[in-house]
């Protein structure tokens, strides 16, 4: 049983006999300096984490900033060509066109009298809709019921002072409102009267004549929803408010590109940090190097010994410092944008390939240096 | 002793100091350039914020309501109360003038074009190009170009002194007017300087230097309402305080403090009967904008302190390592562990003094390299920030020598110089 065992090995040796010499001398390598091999290991890891998280943080930043730049409401409006009020299916097909990838809300514009005759712009709109879109709006009290209407602090000032409900005419025709809250933006809307846009129409008969759209997309994106709108709506003009979009760009711009910066430095500290630990690891193992050098090994062996090791340390790390930074990402975007970030995993092969050209770098630049130094030199101690 | 053996060990193992010491500068110039970007961020980002345009605006405070749809103005311009042009100055003699980036008087008129064949009244808004304006011995230049950074121009911008205007690109094509053309307006001819796009509604309109709106309009000073941009501070909940309810310490912070409250309490105080606001859609989502970018260069910049910490330790725990020889020979001729860790902690505190200073020189010029090529100005140097850049440093590479210092003395001596380590 036994020697048919060992002329097993015996022959399975002689099959690989370089291979399996060779795994064994790198695993006991690995454990028998476990302390050092551990802290190579761990610059490794968090070399790599770092490099994860800002890569991620940097491809996804764009996203999590756009979103808060939304809160600066609309970028695209739709309005009758002329001044005239937009086509009844308007609003329908701006739906369809912005599929979902932002909000469009419909708003319809008159000029009424109040019963002591001064002239109010009322406006009817989708109320929950202005809601969400323009989140700026201090409004202490949102209408819910039937003609109940929002009305602006100067308005208030003007059709119900102490706050009951009031009159409104236009064109002959008389509504009654109740005031549910006012509104302070600091602009226009501050004069303004707003109602449910059902109310709004049954009172005038006036469809809404400008549409406010705020889509979340990239510029070209944007540009690209604009065409497709113009499409889609050949009597309506679509323009894009040049306020909004210029802001965007400009301000996402230099915070990306400082970002940048910044991601380039960390990363560059982390490789460093790699190649100093690697680069003491690899000199402080020389011994091994003269031994084997004396015991006939090629220098290409050599060599693909330590790259192999090396290569081996940085798959490790990479793989174990992408999780951490993943994690480590999805906080800061948790912290910072209540949102985390979410992992791209195309950031994983650029870290993997980093990690492992760093760590060959580092393993080789030291076998290069002492190539040519006698191995009776190095056992020596000098 | 002491002093020499710190000495030679810095002048016979240059190789060797050489590597920790870069390490140390490297780290210290990213910590260094990191820390000046991100406490300067908020500065830079307010200013490119302004590119949203005002954020406050002033209106006289008996005036009528607005009638104003899409950008238009319905009201009849008889209506309502203007504001003094005179007054306008002495904005720049408030507490937080240095804060006012620019500020635009806006008067809209209604005009109608002779010879034309169009019967509708056209809107001709009055307003500053960049009008050299004095307050004291204080010389400014302000108006749209830096209210309204979105406004451009395809021919030049008029003179704030000529009779010149600018027409709305719309308008233009409808009236056929291209940039040198004469426009007559009221009776009078205009020359055209250029053609302005906006993306709204002053793209129907005309618009002319304010003298020319007040005199059109027959009332000389008058200002229907005044933009105004500002640096703010983002809101909290002191600034959401009424100003009437402080008292004494607390009116004063709040007073003191580039709220957009507080600056709208102080428009209103400089010029007489107006009321300002703040224009939430600007003012507000500037303060998120704003908290959001720096808690992320904050966080952003504690990862790299990290980054750099960790690359200061390693480094510093490998030259420490390859030393345990040396330490055997001490320890072999008498030496106890303190005097061998004095050794090495003096070796490390100066190698930490001297890549602190290069490390933070270096940082310096890296975070003005950042400045000048993304925000097109310095970042600001706090000098506070060189003793605790210098401090950090030595902490660091105290803390990263220490591990590595105490297996050192750990060591057998007999071990180490026989080179069993």
């Amino acid at each position: 049983m036994s020697a048919n065992r060992n002329s097993d090995l015996v022959s399975r040796r002689a099959a690989k006999p370089h291979t399996s010499m060779f795994l064994r001398m790198l695993m006991r390598a690995a454990v028998l300096r476990r302390g050092r091999a551990a802290s190579a290991l761990v610059a490794m890891v968090v070399a790599a984490a770092v490099a994860t998280a800002m890569l991620n943080l940097y491809v996804d930043v764009q996203a999590k900033l756009r979103k808060e730049f939304r809160n600066y409401g609309a970028n695209i409006v739709v309005v009758g060509k002329h001044g005239q009020a937009l086509p009844a299916d308007a609003v329908d097909k701006v739906e369809s066109a912005i599929a979902g990838q932002g909000r469009a809300v419909p708003f319809a514009y008159v000029v009424a009298r109040t019963s002591d005759g001064q002239s109010v712009v009322v406006s009817g709109t989708n109320l929950d809709q202005v809601r969400n879109l323009n989140s700026w709006w201090s409004v202490t009290a949102w209408p819910n019921a039937s003609l109940d209407a929002l009305v602006g602090t100067r308005a208030a000032a003007v059709v119900s002072p102490q706050g009951k409900a009031f009159d409104l005419t236009f064109q002959g025709r008389n509504i009654h409102l109740k005031p549910a809250g006012t509104l302070r933006t600091g602009a226009s809307e501050d004069s303004r009267v707003y109602l449910a846009l059902k109310d709004f129409e049954s009172w005038t008969g006036v469809q809404p004549s400008t549409i406010e759209i705020a889509s979340s997309g990239s510029p070209e994106e944007v540009n690209a929803l604009i065409q497709k709108l113009s499409q889609a709506a050949p009597t309506a003009e679509v323009r894009p408010i040049r306020q909004i979009m210029e802001g965007e760009a400009r301000v996402l711009g230099k915070a990306r590109a400082t970002l940048a910066a910044a991601a380039i430095l960390i990363v560059a500290t982390a490789a460093l940090c790699v190649l100093s630990t690697l680069i003491g690891w690899v000199f402080d193992r020389r011994r091994d190097f003269a031994i084997m050098k004396a015991l006939g090994a090629s220098e290409g062996l050599i060599g693909g010994f330590f790259a192999a090791e090396a290569a081996a340390l940085g798959a490790v790390g990479a793989v174990l410092g992408f999780g951490i930074g993943v994690g480590v990402a999805a906080w800061i975007g948790r912290v910072n944008f209540h949102a985390p970030v979410v992992p791209r995993f195309n950031v994983l092969p650029v870290v993997f390939v980093g990690s492992i050209v760093v760590a060959l770098v580092s393993a080789v630049l030291p076998i290069f240096l002492l190539r040519r130094v006698q191995p009776a030199m190095i056992l020596r101690g000098e | 002793m002491f002093g020499r053996l710190v000495y030679e060990s810095l002048r016979r193992q240059k190789r060797r100091k050489l590597l920790a010491g870069v390490a140390i500068t490297l780290g210290v110039g990213v910590a260094t350039a990191m820390i000046s970007v991100a406490t300067d961020i908020g500065d830079k980002i307010s200013r490119e914020l302004r590119a949203y345009g005002a954020n406050l605006v002033v209106t006289p405070q008996e005036d009528t309501l607005d009638v104003q749809i899409g950008g238009v103005d319905l009201k009849p311009p008889s209506d309502g109360a203007y504001l003094n042009e005179a007054d306008l100055p002495k904005i720049k003699g408030m507490f937080w003038r240095n804060n006012i980036v620019g500020f635009a008087p806006m008067l809209p008129v209604s005009v109608r074009l002779s010879h034309s064949d169009d019967t509708n009244s056209l809107t001709l808004l009055g307003t500053y190009f960049s009008k050299q304006l004095t307050f004291g011995k204080q010389d400014f230049v302000t108006g749209v170009r830096s209210t309204h950074p979105w406004w451009k121009v395809q021919g030049a911008w008029p003179n704030d002194n000529s009779s010149d205007v600018l027409l709305g690109e719309s308008l233009a094509v409808k009236l056929g007017r291209k940039t040198g053309d004469e426009i007559e307006i009221a009776g009078q001819a205009h020359r055209v300087a250029g053609i302005l796009s906006t993306g709204g509604a002053e793209d129907n309109q005309i618009i002319a230097p304010l003298a020319l709106a007040q005199q059109i309009l027959g009332k000389p000073d008058a200002v229907r309402r005044l933009y105004v941009s500002a640096l703010t501070k983002p809101e909290d909940a002191f600034a959401r305080r009424d100003p009437q309810t402080l008292r004494g310490a607390e009116y004063d912070r709040w007073y003191c403090s580039p709220y957009a409250a507080s600056i709208a309490f102080q428009l209103q105080e400089a010029i007489p009967h107006s009321h300002a606001e703040q224009i939430r859609q600007v003012a507000q989502n500037e303060g998120i904008v704003l908290s959001r970018i720096k808690g992320l260069m904050l966080l952003v910049t504690l990862a790299a302190l990290f980054a750099s910490a960790l690359a200061v330790s390693a480094a510093m725990a490998t030259a420490i390592y390859e030393r345990r020889t040396e330490v055997g020979l001490m320890k072999a001729l008498g030496a106890g562990n303190v005097s061998v860790a004095a050794l090495f902690f003096a070796e490390a505190f100066l190698l930490a003094l001297i890549g602190g200073v290069v490390g933070f020189a270096g940082g310096a010029l890296l975070a003005r390299q950042i400045g000048r090529s993304i925000f097109d100005s310095q970042i600001a140097m706090e000098p506070v920030l060189f003793p605790v850049i210098l401090a950090i440093a030595v902490i660091v590479t105290f803390a990263g020598s220490a591990m590595a210092i105490r297996r050192a003395i750990k060591f057998d001596p007999v071990y180490a110089l026989r080179g069993e380590a």
